[in-house]
């Protein structure tokens, strides 16, 4: 039957169900709604919805950033949390990789560290932090240790988790080919493993956030958590949610470094 | 460069896997390998390129490989086996590095392989961006860069379409011509066995055993120009499977 045969009362088009479930970047989202937010909450405190009491005004809380600014506070809370966040981490990243990989390659190490794995993961650090002040003296020894510990067990789970996803596939062409044994293990195993290890990081990095936070709260002249504390203990809101919101700024932060790197190191993926 | 391999049994755990396989792959020649599925072809090829060890029996080589042949036994796989983060140039690159054999050695046969395959627009593409058929390309000219005395293929056309495995067969054989190369051709498709083996080894159902080899009189390149012999080879061949494959059909398999 041709098609201007049918006719109009019988032909319906069929109905369309597909689509969706395909996530798509639409990056002037985000941006708007917090602007929104911040907007809202603005309106409520003036209007006296929201007193001040309960939750200082978005203006109030400038203040008090602008405050830490003008005073140079910012830089030296910001430096020393920086400083302990970045060696903490790295140096708990390098380790976890180090070990991670030892177990994901050899049977003897993945026999004796994954039951210590285990065991070690689940205790939180900021508990040993005590322990750490006596090992490692009360300076930025102890808040680097507790961070280091902190990104070491994702890091380790990561790694070697990623280790095991690498298609054998790929090993076996690998050894048909005559490769030696350390370049499988630098050409084939570790790109292999990488996209795992990097969602590691992302996980880690928020765990290390946490921790410097905690840590600094427990025993601390200067850093962001300092800042807190501090703000608490006086009932400054303004200036707690100033600190506070300093943190989410380093998550972003954080998160857009880690998207970078992803996109740098797997390019070959998308 | 001859493969001679004598007197092969293998089990894994309880399952027999092969029994008593001989046979020879002459410098040159184009053994197909076919079987039902899980009669232990693919395994028989691990022997060969000594990625698996054999419980009984062994795999000898005899005479030189040719001058200048990086990896004598190389494989082409079903899966392509192509690194997903390295080019096109890169998956080639990779089995040449650890031979130390400088930069512009390495330069030239990449360049060449590539030529040869026809895939010089796509030195910098990435394996995701393929067809499949390209994919394999890709790896035969992985397998050419190193020199090969003896290609082992692993059902290398099994996960293409039609249209593609009639182009890529082609290919072979146009390939072969030029190069002469042995290979030991593992399959269970019967078309593609009788238009590239020179000689049919025909398996039975597991445990494997020889039950028949099949030479084929007609040169590769005449081959797809006489379809109402190969029609007949075939038809000999699937005469022969045709139990093996209903038999093996119905077994429960526990191995791996």
């Amino acid at each position: 039957m041709p098609p201007d045969a049918v006719s109009a009362a019988a032909a319906r088009a069929v109905p369309f169900r597909g689509g969706g479930f395909r996530p798509r970047r639409i990056w002037i989202i985000g941006p708007i709604v917090f602007v929104v937010l911040i907007l809202l909450w603005q309106a409520g405190s003036q209007t006296g919805v929201i007193s001040d009491v309960a939750l200082p005004s978005p203006v109030a809380v400038f203040g008090a950033f602008h405050d830490l600014v003008a005073t140079g506070m910012l830089w030296k809370h910001l430096g020393a949390s920086l400083y302990r966040l970045v060696v903490g981490w790295t140096l708990g990243t390098l380790l976890g990789v180090a070990i991670g990989l030892s177990i994901g390659l050899f049977s003897l190490a993945r026999a004796g560290l994954v039951p210590l794995v285990s065991a070690a993961f689940p205790i939180p650090k900021i508990a040993l932090l005590p322990l750490f002040v006596i090992w490692f003296g009360t300076g930025e020894g102890s808040k680097v240790a507790t961070i280091l510990f902190g990104t070491l067990f994702p890091t380790v789970v990561a790694t070697y988790g990623g280790i095991d996803n690498v298609d054998r596939n790929l090993i076996r062409m690998g050894q048909s080919f005559g490769l030696k044994w350390l370049s499988i293990v630098r050409k084939i195993v570790i790109p292999g493993a990488l996209p795992a290890i990097l969602s590691g990081f992302r996980i880690s990095a928020s765990i290390a956030v946490v921790l410097l936070v905690a840590a600094e709260m427990i025993g601390a002249q200067y850093g962001i958590g300092a800042y807190i504390l501090e703000a608490g203990a006086l009932f400054a809101t303004d200036q707690l949610i100033a600190g506070v919101a300093i943190l989410s700024g380093l998550g972003l932060v954080i998160g857009w470094l880690i998207g970078r790197a992803e996109r740098h190191f797997l390019d070959w993926r998308t | 460069m001859r493969v001679t391999i004598d007197g092969i049994s293998h089990d894994y755990g309880r399952t027999h896997v092969l029994r008593d396989i001989a046979l020879t792959i002459d410098e040159g020649e184009i053994v197909a390998v076919i079987g039902p599925s899980g009669c232990g072809k693919s395994t028989l090829l691990r022997f060969i390129g000594g990625l698996e060890r054999p419980d009984r029996g062994r795999v000898l080589l005899s005479g030189e490989p040719p001058t200048g042949s990086l990896n004598p036994l190389t494989y082409i796989f079903q899966d392509f086996a192509l690194l997903p983060w390295r080019t096109v140039e890169g998956n080639v690159r990779l089995v040449l590095e650890d031979h130390g054999i400088g930069e512009r050695a390495t330069r030239e046969i990449v360049d060449d392989v590539l030529a040869r395959t026809g895939l010089s627009d796509f030195r910098t593409a990435w394996p995701r961006q393929l067809s499949g058929g390209m994919k394999q390309r890709v790896a035969i000219a992985r397998a050419l860069s190193v020199r090969p005395a003896v290609m082992l293929m692993d059902e290398p056309l099994s996960s293409l379409d039609a249209q593609t495995r009639e182009l890529l067969m082609d290919d072979l054989v146009e390939l072969w011509a030029r190069e002469r190369f042995s290979a030991c051709y593992v399959t269970h498709n019967l078309a593609e066995a009788v238009r590239l083996g020179h000689r049919i080894i025909v398996l039975s159902r597991r445990p494997g055993t020889i039950r028949e080899e099949i030479a084929i009189d007609i040169p590769l390149a005449e081959r797809a120009g006489r379809p109402a012999e190969l029609d007949g080879v075939q038809r000999q061949v699937w005469t022969l499977l045709r139990e093996e494959a209903r038999e093996a059909d119905r077994e429960l398999t526990d191995a791996a």
